[in-house]
């Protein structure tokens, strides 16, 4: 296996920024699945729908307007602008962002199941056992929904590694800043390394498979857990 | 007597509840004062409305129109809603509720750390005594029966050492082996912790067993409340509890008939026969008579094969949906028993009310 000093610079970003948006979206994430599994509100379909748009869109569309947004005349940019901030493309923290927005559905829809599929029940228990609903989130939700996640986070991140559009369309091609691998064999098959390509793709299908098939089998284990007895 | 009622002012729950479903029809609608003493059994079919008030009462759900004044302390009016965590409620659900992701030993410590009073270790053995819990303690619920869940979601809502348990039909997810199981620890519960239960349940064996007082619903409205053995002495209550109507006797074993194998169980006045099963003298027990076990004469039949014959005076006469029947209410002392006659003999023996008869009873039960 042959990797260039670029080529770990890439895998390195890639892993960082996976890191950090999985991190970021467990946060966000949280509490809007948590919204969308127990509102009534009228407002849960639209929500529902706006973040599972990255499912549907090709991510050069969502790049696109993304790219629009975090220019110095959107109004993403214009409000980083103000905060002294720069703008965002071409920077490793635009790339965090739009990942954030198009990873959004993958961290929020199996939280959002587990959270349903827990129902009022074990809540209702812990409120006459005098837990308080922040309480009730930490001891109770946090626990039960534990398998939603797991899930969560590998999708989160695996697909956050497998991002190439959205990148390519915000983040360009600049070395340990946005050049992350699935743009770095890009690069080597345009410049015909396919030697260079194969050994980082080959990287990619393996990483890819493997947490496939842990996402698999934490969930068979976890299958007869979470039943209210 | 008086003192008795003395007290009972402090301890009572008064609740007004306006439930009204997404078409506008009310299910539930009551104003009602309960003693926060004893066993008060809430009692009715399904769909009367039990379990929504005993929702409203825990604050597990909230009524659009509702007072609730427990023990002088407001919980909910027009201003107030006190939310469930902070209410001093203790509440085991129908079905099994405890946390899976939790051992049996740490579905109490679950209590425990929240308890409104610290957990003494002597409470906290005395609890799992009571309920007989020492050997499944490791266990997680996958691994308990049904039953064992019950007492451990008991033991868990005693440890939160409330004022006032909640008992939404515990026993009425087990089958009847684990509903004979069970009961015997609630009783001792009864004894052994002095702490008010409001006890939700469709089964008048649980009912005349556990109770002390008891509400009775029907289509979300109160049809009848007081005394467990004044209620039941009612024959005016609507029909449809009336498929079993019978008495329930609060007496006191004063005779063994060893010769016989029989035990005399005597009330304020009067006296019952009954075989023994084993009480001891003075014990107290409580007996259930149907209706349809008591019929009536004129006079003391010596030449009969019934045992217990009581002399009592008619009080109240009611024809019984069946139209050939009727309900007859009589005076025993201040208890009553109450009959079930064709209103064909009705008619023949000639009742009227205030009429003193012999009761002859065919058979008796001990509930407790």
């Amino acid at each position: 296996m042959i990797l260039s000093a670029a080529d770990i610079g890439a895998i390195w970003l890639t892993l960082k920024l996976a890191t950090t948006v999985t991190i970021l979206l467990l946060i966000i994430g949280t509490p809007i699945a948590w919204w969308l599994a127990r509102t009534q509100s009228w407002l849960k379909g639209p929500v529902a729908a706006i973040v599972a748009l990255p499912l549907v869109l090709p991510p050069t569309v969502l790049g696109f307007y993304l790219l629009i947004a975090m220019g110095p005349h959107g109004f993403i940019g214009e409000l980083t602008q103000n905060l002294g901030l720069g703008t965002l493309p071409f920077t490793f923290w635009g790339l965090v962002f739009a990942s954030i927005i198009y990873s959004m559905p993958f961290v929020v829809q199996p939280l959002q199941n587990a959270m349903e599929a827990l129902g009022e029940r074990p809540l209702e228990v812990a409120a006459t056992l005098r837990a308080g609903p922040v309480d009730r989130f930490f001891s109770i939700v946090l626990p039960l929904a534990k398998p939603g996640f797991i899930t969560a986070s590998i999708l989160g991140f695996a697909h956050t590694v497998g991002e190439f559009g959205v990148i390519l369309m915000i983040g360009g091609n600049i070395p340990d800043e946005t050049r992350v691998v699935s743009v770095q064999v890009y690069d080597h098959v345009e410049s015909l390394e396919y030697a260079q390509a194969h050994s980082l793709s080959a990287l990619l299908l393996i990483f890819s498979f493997v947490v496939l098939l842990t996402l698999y089998w934490s969930q068979r284990k976890t299958a007869s857990v979470g039943v209210m007895k | 007597m008086s003192s008795r009622a003395q007290d009972k002012t402090a301890k009572l729950l008064q609740a007004r509840f306006k439930l009204v479903d997404k078409s506008g029809v009310s299910f539930l609608d009551i104003d009602t004062t309960m003693p926060t003493s004893g066993i008060t059994a809430i009692f009715g079919h399904s769909g009367s409305g039990k379990t929504s008030l005993l929702r409203c009462i825990a604050g597990l759900e909230k009524a659009q129109q509702g007072q609730l004044i427990v023990n002088e302390t407001c919980w909910q009016d027009a201003n107030t809603f006190l939310p469930t965590h902070k209410r001093p409620i203790g509440y085991v659900f129908q079905e099994a509720s405890l946390f899976p992701h939790l051992s049996a030993q740490k579905n109490l410590n679950y209590a425990v750390k929240r308890a409104d009073q610290i957990v003494s270790p002597e409470f906290y053995q005395r609890v799992i005594e009571v309920m007989g819990l020492a050997g499944i303690l490791n266990r997680y619920p996958s691994q308990l029966s049904g039953g064992e869940r019950q007492r451990i979601a008991i033991a868990r809502a005693l440890l939160i050492q409330p004022r006032l348990l909640l008992m939404d039909e515990p026993l009425a997810a087990l089958d009847h082996q684990r509903k004979q199981e069970i009961l015997p620890y609630l009783e001792r519960l009864h004894k052994s912790f002095d702490i008010p239960i409001l006890y939700v349940s469709h089964s008048m064996d649980e009912v005349a067993r556990l109770a002390d007082h008891i509400l009775v619903l029907d289509q979300g409205k109160v049809v009848a409340e007081g005394e467990l053995t004044e209620v039941f002495s009612r024959i005016d209550l609507p029909q449809r509890l009336e498929e079993e109507s019978g008495v329930i006797l609060n007496g006191k074993v004063i005779e063994k008939d060893q010769q016989w194998q029989l035990m005399r169980v005597a009330f304020a006045e009067g006296h019952i026969w009954l075989p023994d099963s084993g009480e001891t003298l003075e014990q107290e027990v409580r007996i259930r008579v149907l209706a349809k076990d008591v019929s009536l004469a004129l006079s003391n039949h010596d030449d009969s094969s019934i045992v217990n014959r009581i002399p009592v005076a008619v009080s109240e006469i009611k024809s019984d949906q069946d139209k050939a029947m009727s309900l007859v209410r009589l005076a025993m002392g201040s208890d009553y028993l109450v009959s079930k006659l064709t209103q064909k003999s009705v008619h023949n023996l000639d009742l009227s009310i205030g009429l003193k008869v012999w009761a002859q009873i065919k058979s008796v039960a001990i509930v407790r």
